[in-house]
């Protein structure tokens, strides 16, 4: 079946067109900017609380008993309760960082304590026979560990909080945000602009993997050496 | 299983030591007293559990009965089997990892006192050869500041040629410190001027 008519389905002109329109706008930056901050808010959040509960899980039984069940209960809970709990405890403006957050912080959790766990127990005798100092054994051994799981932990994560914190966007129509761009779009059946706010999101998430890609391909040359490739392996108990 | 004689000024003891691993008894009242400022050998038939005593003496195991005694605090080394560097590291830095104060070109010189080629030294260790990497192993253990040094089976990998400068320098580094050699092979031990304790049947 061929849809002739633009507002239920745009063609790729239409779509190139509004997009074209759309980028030379001021509105369209400050949207951007808007949903941007927010959803790196939630995945910075969810790296460092991450990596700080899966520090304190591989040092502690206590503290695995305690965080375990949480992020299980995260993992499993969908998306969309969390959402309009949110929504009942904090303002749309808040929503996108908090929910992109809740959606990464499992995968961090996962990967990183799975990193910790697969460090060489051999190197971990020789810094405990040597009393290799904390900061030390940490460049020399944790990180050149923890790496490459952290690194398949933040491949799937750019693209969950992007679509985690946009949802979220969309559900609590969150003022001057991405969300409420495709809102107004259903609301109008305005489709161009649907797929035009679309293409937005796949590009911004594309690049933000780039952007962190990079980062932890400096911190490989820095911390593993250029010999091994820890950005591209796959070693990560990626959920 | 014959057990040394007890040395007062002992810097490491083992008492009555048991270790098990399953239903198998690797050590069984196994007493071992290691003097301050001396080298023992241990030497023995495989499992005859040498591996095991080097593990209770750096304190990475704990034995099922009897007591290790060691001075709180006691600075230890240790040349294990495997070489267990870290292998994005070169060798400097595999030095300077354990050294308190280190001083690059005190680790360079070490480094060439264990016979150490200076194009070798800035290379990530993984891409050293079996016997350089037990040189670095080796330069390791014997350049800080340990009092107490442990060589499991150090001399693995070693060619012949090279083998008695290397064990001129072990020789000179462990002066005035407490060692335990891991050896099969006597003359290692001779060389060393180690007393020698026989472990097993």
């Amino acid at each position: 079946m061929v849809v002739h008519r633009d507002f239920l389905l745009a063609s790729p002109g239409a779509v190139v067109v509004r997009l074209g329109e759309l980028v030379v706008t001021g509105g369209f930056w400050a949207t951007v900017a808007t949903s941007l901050s927010r959803i790196v808010i939630g995945f910075t959040g969810a790296a460092i609380i991450g990596a700080a509960l899966a520090t304190l899980s591989s040092a502690s039984r206590v503290a695995e008993a305690l965080a375990a069940p949480l992020i299980a209960t995260i993992r499993s809970a969908p998306v969309v309760s969390f959402i309009i709990l949110l929504l009942l405890w904090t303002d749309s403006s808040r929503l996108a960082a908090y929910t992109s957050f809740l959606m990464v912080l499992p995968v961090m959790y996962a990967n990183i304590l799975a990193g910790i766990r697969n460090r060489d127990r051999a190197l971990l005798e020789v810094a405990a026979v040597f009393r290799i100092p904390w900061l030390r054994r940490v460049r020399a051994i944790d990180v050149p560990a923890v790496l490459p799981f952290f690194a398949a932990a933040c491949r799937t994560g750019v693209g969950l909080a992007w679509k985690s914190g946009v949802a979220a966007e969309v559900i609590g129509v969150a003022q001057g945000s991405i969300g409420e761009r495709l809102y107004e779009a259903k609301l109008f059946l305005e489709s161009a602009d649907l797929f035009a706010w679309t293409i937005v999101i796949i590009a911004l998430s594309v690049a933000g993997e780039a952007v962190v890609l990079w980062g932890l391909r400096r911190a490989q040359a820095r911390f593993v050496g250029s010999g091994a490739s820890v950005t591209t392996s796959r070693a990560g108990a990626t959920p | 299983m014959r057990t040394s004689e007890a040395s007062p000024e002992g810097a490491v003891s083992l008492r009555e030591v048991t270790r098990r691993f399953g239903e198998q008894r690797v050590l069984d009242g196994f007493s071992l007293t290691l003097a301050a400022g001396t080298v023992t050998a241990l030497m023995g038939p495989n499992a005859s559990g040498k591996t095991t005593v080097a593990r209770l003496v750096l304190g990475l195991d704990v034995p099922d009965g009897g007591r290790v005694d060691a001075r709180h605090g006691l600075r230890r080394a240790a040349v294990f089997q495997e070489d267990r560097l870290c292998e994005h590291l070169n060798a400097a830095e595999n030095l300077a990892l354990v050294i308190e104060r280190s001083d690059r070109v005190a680790i360079a010189g070490e480094l060439r006192a264990v016979g150490l080629d200076a194009d070798a030294i800035p290379k990530p260790v993984r891409e050293l050869s079996g016997g350089q990497r037990r040189r670095v192993a080796i330069a390791r253990a014997l350049a800080g500041d340990a009092e107490f040094v442990v060589l499991d089976e150090p001399f693995t990998g070693i060619d012949v040629e090279t083998k008695p400068a290397l064990i001129a320098y072990v020789r000179e580094r462990l002066t005035g410190r407490t060692a335990l050699l891991i050896t099969h092979d006597r003359s290692e031990a001779a060389q060393l001027g180690a007393r020698i304790v026989r472990l097993g049947s």
